[in-house]
């Protein structure tokens, strides 16, 4: 996918404008943020059981080449193959070689954030294979021709009558007159189409929540089954997962499966969770006979040794982005490449480089709500801010932001000045504000307003609220 | 593609700052494959065998599978032919060739047309075994072999599976010692926690996206 990234401001500028995406976006509020509070409030272990994901991660990434050889042991024992590739470009070659070795038509696609991260469904329609996608968000937006915009949402931003509109394009074969204003409608007519093309395939490919060391088993999580049709049906499965997927054993990946679900939809588990290992053994009655497993790099490795490794511990769950004032505002197109949101402000300068990306790590306003709901603990604001300051080091921001940032420090030098500064501009925002509680655009700090929905203020300051409480003598006894 | 191997690999070791042969420091990793430890586990499954069940069949209910509660598998083909009943389906339901349903004296419900197989995409109905169920999330655990195609699991509209009490466990991990114990790791181990659904049309819950619309458990109360 080609990366827009440096047209944030365009393009959050955009988002705001939009009402249909505006609209869509407050559902998060209702649905995602209001279910995992609840999920998480059912299990009294899930605070502990994030410190112990926290150490899984940390523990595998310690020793994630011991994990990775043994992994690939496993999945040779079953009969199975594991392709390296050290890039995307080496990872779709890789791909492409296995579908013509079985020339390969069509091929119908789980949906996988590394097969958008490679630029996967260009590469095969360019070489003459067509991907289907068969999650039911991705195969709309494929239809509309857009990159997903939420990682596990990614039609998110798309209305039933625009999927109403995208569907009487595409199925020309149907009645035009047809009746497809409820979504159960629509969700039917995917169905049927679908339901071929997933028998027809002669590949099926799917990402990977996780690889399992111990037993040479790629996982798959889905709420749709799409996942289990595309990787049993057609002769060969190629599952397509970067490096930090692995885990060692059965009971690992189970504790984080207990974190996935009850963060990403707040949903106690998943409806579909499957562990494939190898292909089909000679007894079974169905299944792939291939079984291949890409395992992308893609700079990775490198990552591994500098500050920003916490970011590997990701299992891309989403509540980052559900909870962020800013990806709620502006939704997931406007960070311009595959990964949105708080996760991606940090992933896409890893990955793509601080110089295309570097409006995405102040595409924040620095409010900690991501990092006090990721499941993996990965401190975002910080690694935000530390390619926020990398940025600023190599000279990538502009004069006008460079000039902010000297005054910030210019006040941070002298608190006093800086409390008493913030605490006038804050009480003359909170009159200003308080009838709608949000700004989308400020007279006197239009550098930062013009792209971001700065929260209205309470009246008061965090520090002068802080005193105000210390002075009753309500914290502490 | 022994080179790019090569190269991550040492990419990672030297991340790591280790010895580029990697030999050092892996006794701990290697001993935890082995000895695979549990972590924490949800005080919600530590209750005896019967309030297992009755914890298996709420999450299984707060998730819309249907439970049936049968006493013994006599009652099984009587079951199978209400479900089918109630929801206006025709007499065909396509089987798992597995002993434990084939023990089954399915001449107790003589309408029922059962073929037996894997699916090829055009059966409204199957009927499987599950192999265990854990009570903490309400989730069924069936695996491929030859006598349980992974198909009947995820073609057909509706998916019936024949469960015994006696095969529910309190966590996934009392699972995994049970899979362990039966044999190497299955080509498909699936864990299923309710029918098919999505969220993905304007984050409306709609059931039947691509696997079965229901899923209905005929429990055997063999306990
Ligand atoms: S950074 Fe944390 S919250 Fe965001 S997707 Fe990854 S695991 Fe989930």
């Amino acid at each position: 996918m080609k990366a827009t990234t440096r047209e944030f401001k365009d393009n959050a500028r955009a988002a705001l404008a939009d009402v249909g995406l505006q609209t869509a976006l407050e559902k998060m509020e209702t649905g995602f943020v209001v279910n995992r509070a609840n999920a998480a409030a059912k299990l009294p272990e899930f605070e502990a059981l994030r410190d112990q994901g926290r150490d899984i991660k940390n523990h595998t990434l310690e020793n994630l080449d011991f994990y990775l050889e043994a992994f690939e042991a496993k999945v040779q024992e079953a009969g199975g193959h594991v392709h390296w590739a050290a890039t995307s470009e080496e990872a779709r070659n890789i791909i492409l070689d296995i579908c013509r070795s079985v020339d390969a038509k069509t091929v119908t696609k789980g949906k996988s954030m590394i097969a958008e991260e490679i630029g996967l469904n260009d590469f095969l329609e360019e070489n003459g294979i067509a991907p289907i996608e068969t999650d039911l968000g991705e195969y709309i937006i494929q239809l509309r021709n857009e990159p997903p915009s939420h990682i596990i949402a990614p039609a998110i931003h798309v209305s039933k009558s625009e999927v109403a509109d995208a569907f009487h394009e595409a199925h020309t074969e149907l009645d035009p007159g047809r009746n497809l204003d409820e979504p159960q409608a629509l969700l039917d007519e995917a169905r049927a189409m679908l339901r071929q093309k997933y028998i027809d395939a002669d590949v099926g490919i799917t990402g990977a929540n996780y690889l399992i060391a111990e037993t040479g088993s790629s996982v798959i999580v889905t709420n749709e089954g799409n996942g289990d049709l595309t990787q049993t049906l057609p002769k060969i499965h190629i599952a397509v997962a970067s490096l930090e997927k692995v885990v060692p054993t059965l009971e690992d990946a189970t504790a984080l499966l207990r974190l996935l679900a009850r963060s990403a939809t707040g949903q106690e588990f998943s409806s579909y969770t499957t562990f494939s290992t190898g292909p089909r053994r000679s007894q079974d009655p169905d299944g792939p006979e291939q079984y291949h497993v890409v395992l992308l790099d893609n700079g990775r490795a490198n990552l591994l040794g500098t500050e920003v490794r916490d970011v590997m511990r990701c299992i891309r769950c989403g509540a980052c982005m559900n909870h962020c004032p800013v990806y709620s505002s502006v939704g997931g197109h406007a960070y311009g490449w595959v990964y949105p949101g708080p996760i991606g402000s940090v992933l896409t300068p890893t990955l793509i480089g601080v110089e295309e990306a570097r409006h995405l790590p102040n595409a924040s306003t620095f409010c900690g709500r991501c990092e006090s709901v990721c499941p993996m603990r990965i401190p975002l604001p910080k690694l935000m801010r530390h390619y926020r300051e990398k940025a600023f080091e190599e000279k990538l921001s502009p004069v006008t932001e460079r000039a902010g940032l000297g005054l910030w420090a210019f006040f941070a030098r002298r608190p006093s000045l800086y409390r008493w500064s913030t605490g006038l501009i804050i009480s003359v925002l909170g009159v200003l504000g308080r009838r709608r509680g949000r700004f989308r655009s400020l007279p006197f700090t239009k550098g930062w307003t013009q792209y971001r929905d700065l929260p209205a203020p309470r009246g008061q300051s965090f520090q002068q609220q802080w005193a105000a409480r210390s002075g009753r003598r309500t914290l502490g006894t | 593609m022994t080179s790019s191997r090569d190269a991550i690999l040492g990419r990672l070791r030297n991340s790591l700052g280790r010895d580029i042969d990697g030999e050092d420091a892996h006794g701990e990793p290697s001993a935890r494959l082995d000895k695979h430890p549990r972590g924490i586990i949800p005080a919600r499954v530590n209750r005896d065998r019967g309030r297992q069940k009755e914890l298996f069949v709420e999450m299984a209910a707060a998730v819309a599978t249907t439970v049936d509660r049968v006493e013994t598998a006599d009652f099984v083909p009587g079951a199978v032919g209400d479900f089918l009943a109630r929801h206006n389906l025709g007499a065909d339901i396509r089987m798992a060739p597995d002993d434990r349903l084939s023990e089954i004296d399915w001449s107790k419900r003589p309408t029922l047309a059962i073929t037996s197989g894997p699916s090829a995409g055009n059966d409204e109905v199957s009927v499987t075994a599950a192999f265990a169920a854990i009570a903490e999330t309400g989730t069924l655990l069936l695996h491929s072999g030859p006598s349980s195609p992974t198909t009947l699991n995820f073609l057909p509209e509706n998916h019936i599976v024949v469960l015994r009490a006696s095969q529910i466990v309190g966590a996934y991990e009392d699972a995994w010692d049970q899979l362990r114990a039966a044999g190497k790791m299955p080509r498909a181990v699936n864990l299923i926690t309710g029918p098919s659904r999505t969220g993905d049309i304007e984050q409306t819950i709609m059931l039947g996206a691509h696997g079965p619309r229901r899923l209905h458990i005929i429990l055997v109360e063999d306990d």
